[in-house]
């Protein structure tokens, strides 16, 4: 048999052993993009559709939440910046071919854009709100206005920061467990249900809720069914492949996620909303926490697993 | 013009004088290198080789490096070198993603670090610190387009190999065998 062994006079900090450049900030700020995504495309959807009505929460209610979760996204993602200083460099350039540069200039204008989605509603959720200055009334009747436009505007956005926050990581092909194009839709269908699963938490309508977690369902099974075909393109590709498919096929990562994200993120909160469909009572909140915490989980797992990964020793 | 290394692998001996005298050139923080000596062991006992390679940034033809660059901190210059602007880089971290070799690193002050080919020294026409001392002279530097450039020599008249060809980056750093 013949055997290989690599001694490598290499020993730098975050690099070797392994790589681990990206923490917990990466993660977060791509779950909390994943969800702001799905808010947003389901309030712009309903209220294209004319829903406005029924799907209070899913147009008004929930959006509220978006820039709360782009703005600490925004953050994290700042904190990870190790020459943050010069952080608006990203703004001086468009780079095509940078997948963060996308991201960067994508950010720049849904971040905004969900503000004044926000602003909008303000004198709906809290009676008596009056804007201070003439002007922001008057800009706020111009928004109202484009509402539709920004519904649109905000769907096609929220598509491109979802695919994105995918996207991110497989362009590396440096690093094989990334390197696959399901990661876009994959990230993009997990970051829909995340927002259904926040949508439904807050809504107190049974007609709401049961039209969402219809879509969740759906949702879910086309994540299973990118998960599936995640593992089966690894399996079938080039042996780096192969050992990125193994970290989840019985090495260190196995556990974390067929346990976290697939059965208890995945399949049972879609069981436990199938069961509220045919009638029974389940509270919201269980599948709702478990669909949120098993969405955060796939981003950790898949951004520390990937950084394991790698071509040469 | 092409600027391209070659690596003896059959004359490095790995006595890393080649690491000590790029940090020394470029003040390479401590407990950081821009090269580094890996040994490949291949075989059991008695039927052992050994291989010693000088590695380095590859300044690849294809970079991945340059192409995720958010900002335009990395980027190519003339004869193929990658270099990172450090006013310029954020430190977001996509370039060392992007690397098969690991050969980019975090510098302490912020911004990413690599092998510039000694880019201050070619401007004078000299060779790279890790070239010019190598005791074994192990380590052919030049421009691939001219033919009587050391590094086309070599790569001429010996087999040679790259790192990691199947990720598609066309490295320059040539291995003989």
């Amino acid at each position: 048999m013949k055997e290989e062994l690599f001694v490598s006079g290499r020993d730098i900090p975050f690099i070797d052993p392994y790589l681990n450049i990206w923490h917990w900030q990466i993660p977060l700020y791509l779950f909390l993009g994943g969800l702001a995504a799905g808010i947003m495309f389901f309030a712009g959807l309903f209220l294209i559709m004319g829903k406005e009505k029924e799907m209070e929460t899913t147009v008004k209610w929930a959006t509220f939440l978006v820039p709360v979760a782009l703005v600490l996204g925004l953050f994290a993602l700042f904190l990870d910046l190790k020459h943050q200083l010069y952080f608006w460099r990203l703004y001086t350039t468009v780079r095509l071919e940078s997948p963060m540069s996308w991201g960067a200039w994508t950010l720049m204008f849904i971040t905004p854009l969900s503000f004044v989605w926000v602003a909008t509603y303000m004198k709906e959720a809290i009676p008596g709100w009056h804007w201070r200055f003439s002007i922001l009334e008057k800009a706020e009747a111009l928004a109202i206005k484009y509402r539709k436009v920004m519904a649109w505007l905000m769907m096609m956005l929220a598509i491109v920061l979802g695919v994105y926050t995918g996207i991110l990581l497989s362009a590396f092909n440096a690093r094989p467990l990334w390197n696959t194009s399901i990661l876009g839709p994959l990230f993009l269908v997990s970051g829909l249900s995340t927002g259904l699963a926040a949508i439904m938490w807050m809504s107190k309508s049974h007609y709401e809720r049961k039209v969402l977690s219809k879509i969740d369902i759906i949702l879910i099974g086309v994540e299973l069914f990118l998960i599936v075909h995640l593992f089966m393109g690894f399996l079938a590709a080039t042996e780096v492949q192969i050992e990125a498919a193994q970290l989840f096929l019985g090495g260190q990562f196995t556990t974390t996620f067929w346990v976290f994200v697939v059965i208890l993120g995945l399949i049972f909160p879609a069981l436990l909303e199938i069961l509220e469909l045919v009638g029974y009572k389940i509270p919201i909140w269980i599948p709702a926490l478990m669909i949120l915490f098993g969405g955060l989980v796939f981003r950790f797992v898949m951004v520390e697993a990937g950084q394991i990964t790698r071509f040469l020793y | 013009m092409r600027y391209a290394m070659a690596v003896d692998t059959k004359k490095c001996v790995g006595c890393s004088d080649c690491v000590v005298a790029c940090q020394t050139e470029n003040n390479v923080p401590n407990g950081y290198c821009r090269d580094w000596i890996v040994e490949v062991v291949a075989g059991s006992y008695p039927n052992v080789e050994i291989e010693l390679r000088s590695e380095r940034c590859n300044h690849c033809d294809n970079s991945p490096c340059v192409r995720c660059c958010p900002t335009g901190a990395s980027h190519i210059v003339e004869g193929g070198v990658v270099l990172v602007t450090h006013n310029e880089c954020i430190g977001c971290g996509a370039c060392i993603q992007s690397c098969p070799y690991d050969a980019r690193y975090s510098h302490p002050e912020g911004y990413v670090d690599k092998c510039t080919f000694c880019h201050h020294r070619l401007e004078k026409g000299q060779q790279p610190a890790c070239v010019e001392v190598c005791p074994t002279n192990c380590l052919y530097f030049g421009d691939l387009d001219d033919p009587n450039s050391d590094v086309s020599k070599a790569l001429r008249n010996r087999k040679w190999k790259v790192l990691a060809p199947e990720a598609g980056t066309k490295p320059q750093i040539y291995f003989l065998t």
